[in-house]
């Protein structure tokens, strides 16, 4: 299966490699650094390639490559599956997955990795099961650590591995227990000019934190279950419940998880809580044009609509920008060309508006792309696409737990077309 | 080897008695080794440690032992004596370990006692032992493939291991030393099965990925009487009107026939009946679509590719479709097998054509490959989406210009109805700013002029203009060999073009000059008198080329064509050898037939078999004995865990299919499930009474225990969430479809300008009575307008309880509907008593395209799912119009909007009155009066966009006749005329 792991960062170095079967020359990751030079952007570096005697398969995240040497047949999706696990999991110690903090953790990740493979083939993957091997650091656990010369290594002989019930660890306590429920919902949406939506769909999670003694049965039930039309669960949920009742039922992870994904359809309308009004015009001759948009709120359901920012990613022939907005602030990088409007709360009284003038390059044609305007918000207390939580139940423990459900709705992939029209030269 | 100052550091810190010195040495050597720095040269000074009592120290020493024991042979085996202790110490996670590390450390000389150790894990009493000895067998393996055999022993006792936390373990270590071996698997297959959704992920993978294999060996081919049911295009029909273009059809004929007679012939001896083991697979496999796995999503769906009958490939899109809103890495993968599997079975992913829209922020490979998705999804109902998609701006990227100006040649090749539409956008292209656009389009456009040249000597005219501009050679090189191979089309140019070319001749590209000279040759052997001169010159040049093929086509050409005394009897084939028709090229995906490997493999994706890949078996003709997988009731060894009272619980519902199973099985196959069941029940009764064997595991047991109540009770709630059992018949009902379109029935219209009273009207089958479990569904479309919408299509549907009980709450549920496709659901029918029929009236908006509407019918006990497609002549409602105001509404819709077709009206359809009568019973349209006798009108509109539809017949002696469509929308117009046509002419 896997046979060896590098992480490189954006500028080709491997700062860090480990081997599960015999050790594998880090030369062979200079196909990979050849394939990194050819794309433009690291996204665009080929996930998949094959090496004369290994093939390579990485991803990219939180701007590091995980590279992952293999030898033989392993489906391609497996490992991938796992890499992503392995971000996931530094994520998930250290707070942040980054070259520096891998870098200050290099023994605990090490150790991690370790323990997540044997002979390439996972063997403890879930948080729950590493965190009793390896403890994560805590700011008063290092102190102390520093002063006694311990490490975070669990002292004593962890159960983990033992349990049927691979996600929880056994004799969880805690004296006041507790279950919070996060249902976040992106849009993704992309309208046209004219504001019409070309597309439209939101992608919902339900992420959990159950701090609950014992070995809690819960029952999570919703309102409205019908407008879910896709769902993919934590291996804690029974799925064939879910197919019968329409209820989560599952023993819970210890701590933070994420319960479930789900996908509203297209067909269940989906409410678009802004509208913006836009144009982007070039003046026929000369080099000069006009900017000009206006952010409103459209279906926000009474909620206020905060975290405002919009991106634009302007031609590639533009000289120069000089606008005003009259709410919050931009920034305009003229190497990439990157407009960054912060507007923050939308005021439904007061609307935004960043308008100005553009100019070309000097004898430089018309532009031909159509920039599209990348938006972002937030709204708080409001799942778009109205999914409500019904109620929690819990089985199998006597106490009763402190419950709690937030909804949060934010921008995912939330895209507004524009056409660059022209103007006749005002005389 | 010198070891640095520091190095001696450490050594000295290991060996010194403090353990925090210890740890910080080992923290220090491990973060080295993390790096990739050398630290082999304290292998002394770290072995030492390895009996060290802290735990933490005891790690990170056993960490650096694996990792260099390899290249220490000698020293390493020092260590070994403590772990030989540590596989006989009390604690079963110490031995676990100690196997762990033992097993790991790659050397030669204690393959032996590695063995040894390994032989004793599998009957270990902790099933954590027993996972590790599993881990621990491909480790031997690879140090030492003689000890295959003894190995096989091992992994064939563990597979009868029965807890969930073995199973993956021992299948990872089955596949990786000795795959071939099946056999091994028959005994264990129902148990895998039902294991397989409490085993972990990364197990649940391997699994599923072996079984897939598994079954391929042992099952018959469930799709292998498909095409008899169906009737050749059956399954086209059911998923949407993709009447393909010609060649397509005719292969598929062809291949359908073929498969036919096969089937035939096996139908023959024995009728096909799926074994209930390859049911269980499926049924158990389904829920894991759920998983937030990709990998696991992914091995169900190419489970069910490869293995489910056609009607149930189906459910594994929406999974993959969610998959594609992944890490950018897993739509790269998914995007390559959704692009295999689209090509066999497209229109499963029909519906979600909109989540393959191309994102101006998607990587490159992401964007081709959606493309090529897009591509194979085209069909002439959607083309006009997906063009307008590949036309939008996604120029700025060089790779992806090349591959969209591909995918509009392949999807113009593919659908005729859009050729031309296609062939316009590309020579729009040729006047496009940037070259590789032109060149690329050039390139495209030549093939597609292959197919028919003569229709478009204007584009070869306007393509030879381009070879004063266009720069890159392949697009040169193309628009010669055009320009040569139809000179006939264009006579006066194709010399004027030479003549240019000669002079650039010595500046060209190889490949250019190579087409300059066959367009010289071409041109002397078609019109020797303008170009005699040229040619001689051209082949003169090219006689004193630098590159050798160029020397030697000019001198083979020149022999060729002009006639000696010593040329041979070949010059008088010359016009022959040059100028002979040649067959248009196929533009077909890469992906085509990429499914000999098995999907989702890394050999697919690189469509090239990788080391280790097994080869998926094709079915066998007969199916081997089944009984191989029956299991003696005495072999379940009284060894139980948790797991067990689990597994009771799933093969409790093998017994009594309650969650997925679904699909219909017929008696006799369920009879034979039955002693899986009665056999393992009685094995689970055992373990009821003889459970608790092991203290550590007896409050796992309680939690399963709670959990199969719990579910018990579920099962008595819902009985029946049998939702797949109405697939099977959809075929039958696109049967009844199809038919309507070939053989419409002769039906008595009474008065022409009004709508056909409903009594008239043709129905389709909904659901069979049989499927239905006694009810039966008919539909037909009632013509009448639909009044709560008036942009729907108002559709009759007739609901019969042919039961001995009464079906309750009638109603319409899950619709499945393209985007913009809106459904009203007729009013809920509360109480349908046995024997009574009763009809009620639901609209659908179709948005003017023949997709089908896939909803669930569902009644208070059971889900059927179900759908409804439209002839094309039913999206249109009938308007009246005068004569005048047909002419000036039909004045307007000229050029593209006008279809015209000849044809011969059969025999008994000739006369106003038979052609009226066909028409209308075609198309939902209205008469408008003629002057004429010898032609009739018909006007409507499309109910959803209100597009008018003109269509005029004009009858001549001896029954032919001109049929003449005017559509705003022309692909409606397009299928309209072929559906006229039909009922005109049979």
């Amino acid at each position: 299966m896997i046979n060896s792991l590098f992480l490189i960062n954006p500028s080709g170095e491997m700062f860090l490699e480990k081997h599960w079967k015999s050790v594998v020359s880090r030369s062979v990751c200079d196909y990979f650094l050849e394939a990194k030079e050819k794309a433009l952007e690291p996204e665009d570096v080929p996930p998949v390639i094959h090496t004369p005697h290994h093939y390579l398969i990485s991803i990219y995240r939180d701007k590091l490559f995980f590279l992952s040497v293999i030898q033989t047949e392993v489906p391609p999706l497996f490992v991938i599956e796992f890499l992503h696990r392995v971000a996931e999991m530094i994520q998930d110690y250290f707070g942040e997955c980054s070259e520096t903090v891998v870098k200050d953790h290099m023994v605990m990740v090490y150790e991690l990795l370790e323990e997540m493979l044997d002979n390439g083939f996972p063997l403890a993957t879930e948080s729950n099961v590493l965190k009793e091997m390896i403890r994560p650091p805590t700011i008063l656990r290092s102190v102390v650590n520093t002063l006694t010369g311990t490490s975070n290594v669990g002292d004593t002989l962890l159960t983990g591995q033992l349990s049927t019930i691979p996600w929880r660890r056994a004799g969880v306590r805690y004296t006041n227990n507790e279950a919070y429920f996060d249902v976040v919902e992106e849009i993704d949406a992309i309208l046209d000019q004219s504001g019409t939506t070309v597309f439209a769909e939101i992608q919902g999670v339900v992420e959990a934190c159950v701090k609950l003694s014992g070995m809690p049965d819960l029952t999570l039930s919703f309102m409205n279950p019908r407008l879910l039309d896709d769902v993919s669960f934590h291996p804690c949920v029974r799925y064939k419940l879910w197919e019968s009742e329409r209820v989560l039922s599952f023993i819970p992870p210890d701590g933070n998880f994420t319960l479930m994904t789900y996908h509203v359809n297209a067909q269940n309308l989906v409410a678009i809580p802004v509208y913006v009004k836009q144009s982007i015009s070039f003046f026929e001759c000369g080099s000069d044009g006009r900017l000009d948009v206006t952010v409103g709120p459209k279906q926000t359901m009474g909620k206020t609509v905060e975290g405002v920012m919009v991106t634009v990613h302007l031609p590639k022939t533009i000289l120069s920008i000089n606008l005003t907005a009259t709410q919050g602030s931009y920034t305009y990088d003229n190497g990439t060309k990157l407009l960054v409007w912060d507007i923050g709360k939308l005021n439904p009284q007061k609307l935004p508006n960043l308008r100005g003038s553009l100019s070309l390059q000097a004898g430089a044609p018309k532009p031909e792309e159509n920039p599209s305007l990348n938006i972002d918000l937030k709204i708080q207390q409001l799942a778009i696409s109205g999914l409500k939580v019904n109620r929690l139940d819990m089985f199998g423990e006597k106490y009763k737990p402190f419950k709690g459900v937030k909804y949060i709705t934010k921008a995912g992939k939330f895209q507004v077309l524009t056409i660059t029209a022209s103007i006749n030269k005002y005389t | 080897p010198s070891s640095s100052p520091r190095h001696d550091d450490l050594k000295e810190m290991l060996d010194s008695n403090k353990d925090s010195l210890k740890l910080e040495a080992m923290k220090r050597i491990v973060a080295m080794i993390a790096r990739g720095k050398n630290a082999s040269d304290l292998f002394p000074a770290v072995v030492k440690n390895v009996a060290c009592k802290n735990i933490e120290v005891k790690k990170l020493v056993y960490v650096y032992l694996v990792r260099y024991a390899e290249e220490q042979q000698d020293l390493a085996l020092l260590s070994i004596s403590t772990f030989q202790r540590g596989l006989k110490d009390p604690n079963q996670l110490i031995r676990a370990s100690a196997l762990r590390v033992l097993s790991s450390i790659r050397v030669t000389i204690i393959v032996p006692i590695m063995m040894l150790a390994i032989k004793e894990a599998a009957s270990d009493m902790s099933p954590y032992v027993r996972k590790t000895a599993a881990h621990a067998i491909p480790k031997l393996y690879s140090l030492d493939p003689e000890q295959k055999d003894c190995l096989i022993e091992v992994i064939e006792k563990l597979l009868a291991d029965k807890t969930t936390l073995v199973a993956g373990s021992v299948v990872m270590a089955f596949e990786e030393v000795c795959p071939e071996r099946i056999d091994l698997i028959h005994k264990n297959y129902r148990k895998l099965c039902n294991l397989l959704i409490d085993v972990e992920e990364w197990g649940q993978v391997v699994i599923i990925n072996m079984l897939t294999r598994y079954a391929r060996t042992q099952f018959l081919n469930p799709n292998m009487n498909e095409s008899l049911l169906e009737e050749g295009g059956g399954e086209k029909a059911f998923y949407g009107s993709d009447n393909d273009d010609d060649t397509d059809d005719e292969e598929d004929k062809e291949e359908k026939e073929k498969k036919k007679t096969e089937a035939t012939a096996i139908v023959k001896r024995k009728p096909y009946v799926m074994d209930p083991d390859h049911r269980l697979l499926l049924r158990n496999t389904k829920p894991l679509l759920q998983s937030r796995n990709a990998a696991v999503v992914m091995a169900v769906a190419q489970l069910y590719f490869h293995l489910a009958p056609k009607a149930e490939v189906g459910v594994i899109a929406k999974a993959l479709v969610r998959l594609m809103r992944s890490h950018s890495e897993v739509q790269y993968v998914v995007l390559q097998n959704v692009a295999t599997m689209s090509i066999k079975r497209r229109g499963m992913f029909e519906p979600y054509l909109k989540s393959f829209y191309i994102r101006s922020t998607d990587p490159t490979q992401i964007k081709v490959l959606k493309l090529e998705v897009l591509t194979n999804l085209a069909n002439e109902t959607n083309i006009s989406t997906i063009l307008r998609e590949f036309q939008d701006d996604h120029f700025n990227d060089k790779d992806f210009v090349a591959a969209t100006i591909q995918a509009i040649g392949r999807c113009a090749t593919n659908i005729g109805e859009v050729r031309d539409t296609c062939l316009n956008g590309l020579v729009q292209l040729l006047s496009n700013r940037d070259e590789l656009v032109v060149a690329e389009s050039v390139v495209v456009i030549k093939k597609l002029l292959q197919m028919q040249p003569e229709q478009h000597s204007d584009i070869i005219k306007h393509m030879a203009k381009l070879t004063d501009n266009i720069q890159v050679p392949m697009a040169r090189a193309s628009i010669l060999w055009l320009i040569g191979e139809y000179c006939e089309h264009v006579p006066k140019i194709a010399p004027d073009v030479l003549r240019k070319m000669a002079k650039t001749f010595t500046n060209e590209e190889d490949i250019v000059k190579l087409q300059i000279i066959n367009l010289a040759a071409k041109l002397y052997l078609t019109n020797s008198k303008q170009t005699k001169l040229l040619t001689q010159y051209v082949l003169n040049l090219a006689k004193y080329d630098q590159n050798y093929d160029i020397r030697d086509r000019a001198r083979f050409i020149r022999q060729l064509i002009v006639p000696t005394d010593k040329s041979g009897a070949l010059s008088k084939y010359a016009k022959k050898l040059f100028l002979a028709l040649k067959p248009a090229p196929v533009l077909e995906s890469p992906f085509k037939d990429r499914d000999h490997f098995q999907l989702g493999s890394l050999s697919h994706l690189l469509n090239a078999k990788a080391g280790g890949y097994q080869v998926l078996p094709d079915w066998p003709e007969a199916a081997p004995d089944p009984s191989v997988r029956n299991v003696e009731v005495k072999e379940s060894v009284p060894e139980w865990t948790k797991c067990s009272s689990r597994e009771k619980r799933k093969e409790k519902k093998a017994d009594k299919p309650f969650y997925s199973d679904s699909e219909g099985e017929s008696g006799p196959t369920e009879s034979a499930d039955s002693d899986t069941a009665s056999g393992s029940e009685s094995g689970s009764g055992s373990e009821e009474s003889g459970s608790g064997s092991e203290s550590e595991e007896s409050n796992e047991e309680s939690e399963s225990a709670s959990e199969e109540d719990e579910e018990e009770e579920g099962k008595k709630k819902k009985k029946n969430v049998e939702k797949i059992k109405a697939r099977k018949p959809v075929p039958e009902t696109c049967l009844a479809v199809h038919a309507v379109f070939t053989q419409p029935p002769p039906l008595p219209v009474s008065v022409p300008q009004t709508i056909i009273p409903s009594g008239n009207l043709k129905t389709y089958e909904l659901l069979h009575r049989i499927t239905g479990e006694g009810l039966s569904v008919e539909y037909c479309f009632s013509r009448q307008p639909f009044s709560p919408d008036p942009h729907m299509v108002a559709v009759k549907i007739q609901f019969t309880n042919s039961a001995t009980s009464e079906a309750k709450s009638l109603h319409v549920e899950d619709a499945k509907l393209q985007s913009g496709m809106r459904i009203k659901e007729f009013p809920e029918i509360e109480v349908l008593p046995a024997g009574e029929t009763v009809s009620v009236v639901m609209g659908i908006d179709f948005c003017d395209s023949t997709q089908a509407a896939n909803f669930q019918l569902c009644t208070h006990t059971r889900k059927f799912f179900v759908s409804i497609q439209p002839p094309v002549g039913e999206l249109m409602m009938p308007i009246f119009m005068t004569e005048n105001e047909f002419k000036k509404e039909q004045g307007q819709l000229m050029g593209m909007n006008e279809i015209t077709e000849k044809l011969t009206l059969e025999e008994k359809c000739q006369g106003e009155h038979a052609v009226v009568q066909r028409v209308t019973t075609a198309a939902n349209l209205s008469r408008v009066p003629c002057g004429s006798d010898k032609e009739c009108r018909f006007a409507g509109k499309t109910v959803t966009s209100g597009s008018l539809v003109l269509v005029s017949v004009v009858t001549k002696e001896d029954g032919a006749a001109q049929l003449t469509v005017n559509c705003e929308k022309m692909v409606i117009g397009t299928m309209l005329v072929k559906d006229i046509l039909q009922a005109l002419t049979q």
